[in-house]
């Protein structure tokens, strides 16, 4: 490899570090000190990508964190293998793997480069328009599209790194570590503020940090002098904490900011074991101040995106800092006076510039004096309108421009070079600010948005607030920091400065070319391969609004989010559509500026503590005993207990059978539970639930039914009168939460008049539900003391009691339609009652049973589930519960909801029972009911809402909502099913004991 | 997110909340005397301003207490927060 491209004069470069890697499967050296941007190109590398849709070859574009092209795979075939990673940004460490993405076979022979060739029938918009119709094609397109269209490989095994969130809350926050940033920073602590300053880069100073040219002096100095001096003083500030690698991701109102700091990825792997990777900040700042610098525009020409062609900038960064020349024979294309001094630089450096367009007709600056006093060729008034080179630019071809720019004129001249510096001008990165909220304004002198309105206490320095020259950057930022943190003394005496650029622009958004529009390829979004004939192509099809555009032509999609080209979009549209520039705004910038890992956002919370949950006092006897676990809400239920290999059917039919034959027990502990007391305990009882409370004697139970103001059921349970003024509540598991802010709700805002106190008390205790014919027996052995005689104790009642001195609450009520005593006792002694109850019955083969089988037990006996029978469109007179619903109470919620003209509908979906003609059909839950089978299109009346195989009734029962099923008793319908229509007769939805004899049998 | 001022608390972060919708909306004292018009009024009917709104929120992780609150939506601004039963201090 040429070895002439690596200038060991940079003082970031450690030449005595070493440092090995690979990039496709090839091993290449670098130095410590190098982004993986910068070793390539020093050993010559230009190439490093395809682009997204017509595989065109790319090469490295910029050298930040703006960077469209060289996204790579970064830690190829391992656990840490990680996608779209910009080049530019990856610090090189000994060992690093990455590869080329977006091509198969090779990045230097890619198949999708097909595209290329295809081009002219791949227009904006052209997915769209080929691949929806017909609509029952697209599985089989997007098998295709995904496959050709693929953006790097996502790891397929857990990520082995440790990421963690912390909190920050400061005075004052930096955003940007280049001039202005350090002036504020320093400004800010030194008067007592406590400030936190970031960066998105392994160095502080910005791109002055390297700017060692004779043109920019600060007080006498060249001013990457002055500026170490700088970062000297304030990294030994007390009030100061500097992080570096960290970039702002989100800018939230109320100064409210995310960003990433990166600790670990710099190291070798076996350096990084135990640390954490990457730390998500959440910043709370009481100020902000943002000095992100700008970004530099390319210039939007035919064929602009060969490897071997960079922003000017970058160009400059790789010698300055990495000391890498990018080009043997360079060749700048400018329309303003920076890549002047780009051209310094290589001169310096000895490095040979072939010519410079400038689009121009007057240049009047000391820089470029300077670069023509070095017999350097300046093409004033030109234009490059075509480049060559396939898989490196080899040639251009340049071409005067018109007097007013929007044609070509003369002869076209061809030019040899290997690289090619671009500068379109410079804008600013507003993104984080508007993030913010803030609006921008557009400047007309030089084309630019700039922050004028802020939504918060924060104000934007520097470039990135619209300020160029080195003298307005230095005294905007001191006078604007001193009026922002209001401050008498800002730390600087006179600063002088002398520059040698001057800020005159030629702008034109789409150079012009003596090819039609048609045949051109200008990349306006590199990374998602919208060129301005897209845009155009866009604008005649109708679409007029940026945001529209954007989406039709992906301009501005990719992970890059069109840094480098939506300011030249906007202006095509502008100028095509012969509106004014700053009318159409900008696109929106959203959140992460650059692509956050999933590491970061989860942070610790993963594995078990990705989503919390809920265990019982009783759950270690579940997993004892070889439970299957439910999620609910939370909670972690026990679902069945299977014995011998049995599947889940075979538990439950074994479970269900046991509780009606003899004895079953259920952990009930997830109900959730309101302790509610005060003087004015009934009436509110009376106000939240549909029927009457005040004549409830003390120790007696019962069950209630909650409204929505709507008149939808909302929750239901059963409550118990424990004293005059002292009730509890029982809700359903996963409507506790709510029920009790809903009651709260009432109680602070309608009804503060009420005496009542409500508390959560679901964790304080544990509930065992005992059910089945000998649940008596066993009951009476557990707590011997307590008179269970039906006389002493009858259904619907509730008696304090103790076992083995500890205080426990008893409830003779029941779910299943069993004879069933529910056990309330305080939570640590839930397993040992549990177990106690076990034990004595353990001569009635008493059952554990779980969740799957209390569903079937209370579907046998028509009793409906919240949240599982219903769906928030259902009244209790849908659900045949008009018994629940008192008519003589003056008031309830919801109660004026169940006369309105919609509720009163007889035609609404009603709960019933469904019973299939062959008993040995078990319904799919879910599954649509229908009358009449050939019509079209097929009337939907209804769905099951459960369904089950009954072992005590032999046969299958099912309830479900059907229109006007109320009045369809003993009707047939049908259930249409992928492949059969299963018929189904209208049944009452109370299958088993309507008559409650097995509740009320004498035992 | 929103830094909001619990009247009981003080300042706490948004995630420790929960917004309740439109502000001063008077529950019926007696809703079996109105017309299903009216009703639906009580009921369905909120408005959605963008400007000066005035909301209901709950210190839902924190105190459980509910309030009110002003905000103007275009920008998010708020404006004051005071207890249940007070009246707004601004219009
Ligand atoms: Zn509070």
């Amino acid at each position: 490899m040429t070895n002439n491209l690596r200038f060991k004069t940079s003082k970031f470069i450690d030449e005595t570090y070493r440092v090995s890697f690979k990039f496709n499967n090839k091993t290449y050296f670098g130095f410590k000190g190098d982004t993986l941007a910068s070793a390539l190109l020093a050993n010559g590398i230009h190439l490093v990508g395809r682009s997204f849709k017509y595989h065109r070859p790319r090469g490295i574009m910029t050298s930040g964190s703006e960077e469209p092209n060289a996204i790579i795979q970064l830690h190829d075939n391992s656990s840490r293998t990680e996608p779209n990673v910009r080049a530019t940004e990856v610090e090189i460490y000994e060992g690093l793997v990455a590869s080329s993405q977006n091509c198969w076979p090779s990045v230097n022979f890619d198949i999708g480069g097909i595209n290329n060739l295809l081009s002219p029938i791949l227009p904006a918009g052209f997915y769209y328009k080929t691949f929806m119709w017909p609509a029952s094609f697209w599985e089989k397109y997007e098998y295709f599209i995904r496959k050709s269209a693929g953006l790097g490989k996502s790891p397929k095994v857990a990520d082995p790194d440790i990421y963690e969130h912390k909190y920050i809350h400061c005075d004052v926050l930096v955003i940007g570590a280049g001039i202005s940033g350090i002036m504020a920073a320093k400004m800010a602590a030194k008067n007592g503020f406590k400030t936190l300053l970031v960066d998105e880069k392994s160095y502080l100073g910005g791109s002055s940090i390297y700017d060692n040219s004779e043109f920019s002096k600060i007080n006498n100095q060249i001013t990457s002098s002055w500026l170490e001096k700088e970062i000297n003083e304030i990294s030994k500030l007390e009030n100061l904490e500097i992080k570096i690698r960290t970039s702002v991701a989100a800018f939230h109102g109320y100064n409210f900011l995310l960003a990433r700091e990166n600790l670990t990825d710099h190291l070798p792997i076996n350096q990084r074991e135990n640390k954490v990777r990457q730390r998500l900040l959440k910043i709370r700042a009481k100020k902000v101040i943002t000095a992100t610098g700008s970004i530099e525009r390319p210039l939007i020409f035919d064929n602009n995106d060969r490897p071997g062609i960079l922003l000017s900038s970058a160009i400059k960064k790789y010698i300055d800092l990495y000391g890498v020349a990018c080009g043997e024979n360079n060749i700048l294309f400018t329309n303003n006076d920076t890549a002047y001094e780009t051209a310094m630089s290589l001169i310096q450096r000895g490095i040979k510039i072939n010519a410079i367009i400038d689009n121009r007709e007057q240049i009047d600056s000391k820089i470029s004096y300077e670069v023509e006093k070095n017999n350097i060729e300046i093409y004033k008034g030109y234009t490059v309108v075509d480049t060559y080179g396939y898989r490196r630019i080899n040639k251009i071809s340049i071409m005067k421009l018109s007097k007013d720019g929007q044609t070509v004129i003369g002869d076209k001249t061809k030019l040899n070079c290997d690289c090619l510096g671009v500068s379109g001008g410079w804008t600013p990165a507003v993104h984080l600010f508007t993030q913010s909220g803030g609006k921008l304004k557009f400047r007309e002198e030089d084309q630019v948005f700039i922050p004028n309105v802020y939504p918060s206490d924060q104000i934007s320095v520097g470039s990135c607030n619209g300020d160029f020259g080195l003298e307005e950057i230095i005294s905007n930022t001191l006078s604007s920091i001193k009026k922002f943190l209001d401050i008498d003394n800002s730390e600087y005496k006179t600063v002088e400065t002398i520059s040698g650029l001057n800020q005159s622009k030629r702008n034109i958004w789409l150079l012009p070319s003596d090819k039609s529009i048609g045949k051109t390829k200008s990349f306006v979004d590199y990374q998602n391969d919208a060129t301005a004939k897209d845009i155009k192509l866009a604008l005649r099809e109708g679409f007029r609004s940026i945001e529209h555009v954007k989406r039709y032509t992906t301009t501005g999609m990719g992970t890059d989010q069109g840094k480098l080209g939506n300011m030249h979009a906007l202006g095509i549209i502008s100028e095509t559509a012969g509106t004014k520039m700053g009318e159409h705004g900008t696109t929106t910038f959203r959140p992460p500026y650059t692509p956050l890992t999933f590491g970061t956002i989860v942070g610790r919370n993963v594995g078990e503590f990705f989503d919390i949950f809920r265990r019982t006092p009783i759950h270690d006897w579940h997993v004892a005993n070889n439970a299957e676990f439910e999620n609910v809400g939370q909670w972690k239920r026990a679902w069945y207990y299977p014995k011998d290999n049995e599947n889940m059917h075979q538990a439950v039919q074994r479970e269900s059978k046991a509780a009606r034959d003899s004895a079953g027990i259920l952990d009930a502990s997830t109900l959730g539970k309101i302790d509610i007391q005060g003087t004015d305990a009934s009436e509110f009882l009376n106000r939240v639930y549909t029927n009457a409370w005040s004549k409830l004697a003390v120790g007696k139970c019962r069950y209630g039914l909650m409204l929505n103001e709507d008149g939808m059921v909302y929750d239901d349970g059963v409550t118990t009168r424990l004293g005059e003024n002292h009730y509890i509540m029982t809700t359903t598991t996963g409507g506790a939460a709510n029920v009790l802010g809903k009651l709260e709700d009432y109680l602070q805002t309608e009804w503060p008049e009420l005496d009542v106190y409500l508390s959560s008390v679901t964790d304080h205790y544990a509930t065992i539900s005992v059910c089945g014919p000998n649940s008596k027996k066993i009951v009476s052995k557990v707590i011997p003391d307590l008179d269970l005689s039906d006389e002493k104790f009858p259904h619907m009642s509730f008696k304090n009691a103790k076992i083995d001195n500890i205080k426990c609450r008893v409830m003779r009520i029941s779910f299943t339609g069993e004879h069933s005593y529910e056990i309330n006792i305080q939570a640590n002694f839930g397993k040992s009652v549990w177990e106690k109850c076990m034990e004595a019955g353990k001569d009635f083969n008493i059952t554990p049973y779980g969740t799957e089988t209390m569903h079937l037990l209370r579907a046998e006996k028509g009793f409906i589930i919240v949240g599982q029978d219903t769906d928030a469109t259902l009244t209790p007179i849908d659900l045949q519960m008009d018994w629940i619903v008192s008519k003589k109470k003056y008031d309830f919620i919801g109660k004026r909801s169940l006369y309105r003209s919609d509720t009163i509908r007889e035609d609404r979906k009603q709960l019933v029972g469904l019973l299939t003609e062959n008993p040995e059909e078990v319904l799919e839950e879910g599954a649509q009911i229908v009358a009449d089978i050939k019509k079209s299109p097929i009337e939907m009346l209804g769905h099951v809402t459960s369904s089950y195989y009954s072992p005590n009734l032999k046969k299958s029962i099912a309830l479900g909502v059907v229109k006007g099923g109320k009045n369809m008793l003993g009707q047939k319908l049908i259930i249409p099913m992928e492949n059969k229509n299963i018929n189904v007769t209208v049944a009452d939805p109370v299958f088993l004991d309507k008559e409650g004899e097995r509740l009320n049998a004498k035992l | 997110m929103f830094l909001i001022n619990c009247p009981f608390c003080g300042e706490r972060e948004q995630s420790e909340f929960k917004a309740g919708g439109e502000a001063h909306i008077v529950r019926p004292k007696q809703p079996t005397e109105l017309s299903d018009d009216e009703w639906a009024e009580y009921l369905f009917m909120r408005k959605n301003i963008k400007g000066i709104q005035f909301e209901r929120w709950n210190h839902v992780h924190g105190c459980r207490k509910w309030f009110n609150m002003v905000r103007d939506t275009s920008n998010d601004q708020i404006k004051a927060v005071y207890k249940m039963g007070e009246k707004p201090p601004i219009k």
